[in-house]
């Protein structure tokens, strides 16, 4: 018998925690709708000067970074052909599918016009080619529904034990004409994300010297690429092991340590571009003044060393603990690297300033919220998860 | 090595030569942009500005725009401490260790506008007579075209439930009618005054030879950003007036190419799509075989 195939967890779905998560999605839904009447001035402290906030940075660019799971582990089990990780690949992507979702929901709240959102798809004779936004736009609307289609065996494996024998037939018939598309599905799921995560980089080089030159290099594509793959590790190491933890089930201890594997190449692949980078346009200087900006450079380079040196320890890479703080270390550093690129590094200069305002910092928190109920949700009735290590307690 | 992983590596060297960068295919005008035949400008002159604003008020009425008295014990008038959503011309005083001067703001109106390459369905975009304007229906108020603008000249309305972004449109519906734009119209002391780009130009360069003790040699806007279309004259230096921009490329090229570099005719991530495709055909066969070996354990 194929014991690894992915099981619903079962169980209960309405616990205490959950309660709290929807409550705060919840509150974050009331908020929006304030926003939507009162409008960005009122709910957010986004400017003139800082066009871009909280949403922008976290939600959007960090957000589908962390949701680059499903992009590192497709890399690594469909195109480098390792298929020992596959029971990692099914909660990955719904991950994935959950953050870009809520990402592609961020802009929605984020801009001025939603209503007018459809119009970037539909009006194509519009469009601007010289605008790495539009790439993004359309690349992200795309990936959002190639990942629930790469999600949807899930869905139909389950449906198709439905008791009712033609929702049944229908349901084998999707299955099996899916089964055939997957690989082309699959593949789009690679291309997509290598095209939007490298824009997301070139947008900010269009800022000119707006951002600062730590940050400001022709090199930003490539690293907002690296540095997703990077950090799509870190986010499948860290959901592994608190899946583990909150599901009681075994944890995927001598996968996740070869996984590190494949998270240091492509953490000192990062950390090599970054450096050589900043040394060949002579960036020292600005490297060790001592300013904000050097700092933030600073913290982001070793959070990323720590783990990577680390790893050169055989004992900590067979340590569930150590892979995932690790793996925190790793995710935290991406983040600040997307954070520093739109937010920190980013100065328009006279006078203007920043910091989230409470209701858009709620609005995040229950974005968040949201996705991790619905991830509870989902694993527990959905075969997401690998059954071998199957919940010992409901 | 197997087959497959070599392919694999093939993809992936693609994707990170090729792909490493962004952006849609298919624009065949790589070239920066020249200034059109048919700009026309505003010049700027600092040393004949008062500072008496009366191009903020005829700017004002102009566009219909409501006075700004948001400016926390100002509110009894119209008293804007940067351009926003209700000022699209400002006159700012820069003081330094031995002179002051006032200076404009407004839109530069640039030969290569950053703005315009942001927009994404070009609600933004250089059209009669090399201006810049705003097309409402297109715009769904992402605030991109705010984060590249060199000047930050695009003001977005925060407090609108139906936001529009607000900036100087070189009054173009009066130049339709025949008028000038109105903050020329009114200086009294012609510190701004309107006119054909390659005239205005001649003019700054000839006031320059005039009188080399006053004026800064250097018209602001002939190469800075790729050049701009408004121009500006000075006796101070231009930094003091808060024009930090020096770089004379536009703002747009290097993003561009990187971009027209990689996706030029959609030709590189077509090529890595249909390789990976073939890549995972394949490894789903390979796999199939190792499932069904790994059955059988
Ligand atoms: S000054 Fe700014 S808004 Fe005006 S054309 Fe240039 S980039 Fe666009
Ligand atoms: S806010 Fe409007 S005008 Fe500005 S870039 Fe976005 S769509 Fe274009
Ligand atoms: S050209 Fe018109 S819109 Fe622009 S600053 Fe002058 S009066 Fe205002």
């Amino acid at each position: 018998m194929n014991s690894h195939l992915p099981r619903a967890l079962g169980g209960k779905i309405v616990t205490r925690p959950y309660k709290l998560l929807v409550g705060l999605f919840a509150l974050a839904m009331l908020l929006i709708a304030w926003r939507m009447v009162a409008g960005l001035g009122a709910t957010t402290a986004m400017n003139d000067g800082y066009p871009f906030g909280l949403w922008i940075a976290f939600d959007v660019v960090t957000g589908t970074a962390l949701a680059c799971g499903g992009y590192a582990m497709a890399i690594l089990i469909y195109v480098f052909n390792k298929g020992k990780y596959h029971p990692l690949i099914r909660p990955a992507i719904l991950t994935s599918a959950l953050g870009y979702s809520i990402a592609g929901f961020s802009v929605a709240i984020d801009v001025g016009r939603p209503w007018l959102i459809w119009r970037v798809p539909v009006y194509g004779w519009r469009w601007n080619f010289n605008s790495a936004l539009l790439e993004v736009a359309l690349c992200i609307m795309a990936y959002v529904v190639v990942l629930w289609i790469e999600l949807a065996p899930a869905f139909l494996e389950k449906w198709r034990n439905a008791p009712k024998p033609r929702l049944a037939s229908i349901v084998g018939k999707t299955a099996d004409r899916l089964d055939r598309l997957l690989p082309w599905i699959v593949a789009l799921g690679v291309l997509l994300p290598t095209m939007h995560q490298s824009s997301l980089g070139t947008m900010m080089l269009l800022a000119g010297d707006k951002l600062h030159p730590l940050w400001n290099t022709p090199l930003l594509p490539l690293e907002f690429l690296v540095g997703c793959i990077l950090m799509g590790y870190g986010a499948v190491t860290i959901e592994s092991c608190l899946g583990s933890l909150l599901f009681k089930r075994r944890p995927e201890t001598a996968m996740l340590a070869k996984l590190s594997f494949a998270a240091a190449v492509t953490l000192w692949l990062f950390v090599l571009i970054r450096l050589t980078d900043l040394i060949v346009r002579d960036q020292t200087e600005a490297m060790f003044a001592g300013d904000l900006y050097s700092t933030m450079l600073w913290l982001e380079l070793c959070l990323l060393l720590i783990p990577g040196i680390a790893y050169f320890w055989p004992g900590v890479r067979t340590k569930i603990r150590h892979l995932f703080s690790g793996a925190v270390l790793v995710v935290l550093a991406g983040a600040i690297y997307r954070f520093d690129t739109y937010l920190v590094g980013y100065n328009p200069g006279n006078n203007w300033s920043y910091f989230p305002a409470v209701p858009e910092q709620l609005v995040t928190l229950g974005l968040v919220a949201f996705e991790v109920a619905a991830y509870v949700l989902i694993v527990k009735r959905f075969p997401i998860l690998a059954g071998h290590s199957r919940a010992e307690t409901a | 090595m197997s087959v497959s992983r070599r392919s694999a590596l093939k993809a992936f060297a693609a994707a990170g030569g090729t792909i490493a960068t962004s952006a849609v295919p298919l624009r065949a005008d790589n070239e920066p942009r020249s200034v059109p035949a048919d700009a026309v400008g505003m010049l700027y002159d600092a040393t004949r500005c008062i500072g008496c604003k009366a191009c903020v008020t005829a700017c004002h009425e102009a566009n219909q725009d409501l006075p700004d008295t948001r400016t926390p014990g100002m509110e009894l008038y119209d008293a804007p401490t940067e351009l926003n959503s209700r000022t699209r011309n400002i006159i700012k005083l820069h003081r330094s260790e031995y002179i002051d001067s006032y200076v404009k703001r407004q839109c530069m109106h640039c030969v290569d506008p950053a703005c315009v390459g942001a927009c994404m369905l070009g609600a933004l975009q250089k059209r009669d007579f090399g201006i810049v304007t705003w097309d409402a229906p297109y715009c769904i108020g992402c605030r991109y075209c705010q984060v590249v603008c060199p000047f930050n000249v695009p003001a977005f309305e925060w407090e609108s439930a139906n936001p529009r972004i607000v900036k100087c449109e070189l009054c173009v519906h009066r130049l339709r009618e025949g008028l000038e734009p109105a903050c020329c119209e009114v200086c009294p002391r012609e510190a701004v005054i309107f006119g054909q780009y390659e005239d205005l130009l001649a003019e700054a360069h000839s006031r320059i030879v005039d009188r080399p003790d006053v004026y800064v040699d250097r018209v602001y806007g002939e190469h800075e950003v790729g050049g701009t279309q408004v121009l500006y004259l000075s006796h101070v230096p231009f930094e003091d007036l808060g024009f930090t921009r020096d770089s004379t490329e536009a703002v747009p090229s290097l993003q561009q190419s990187i971009q027209h570099g990689i996706y030029q005719g959609f030709v590189a991530p077509a090529a890595l799509y249909a390789l990976l495709g073939v890549v995972m055909f394949k490894n789903k066969r390979t796999n199939r075989v190792a499932d069904s070996e790994a059955d059988d354990e």
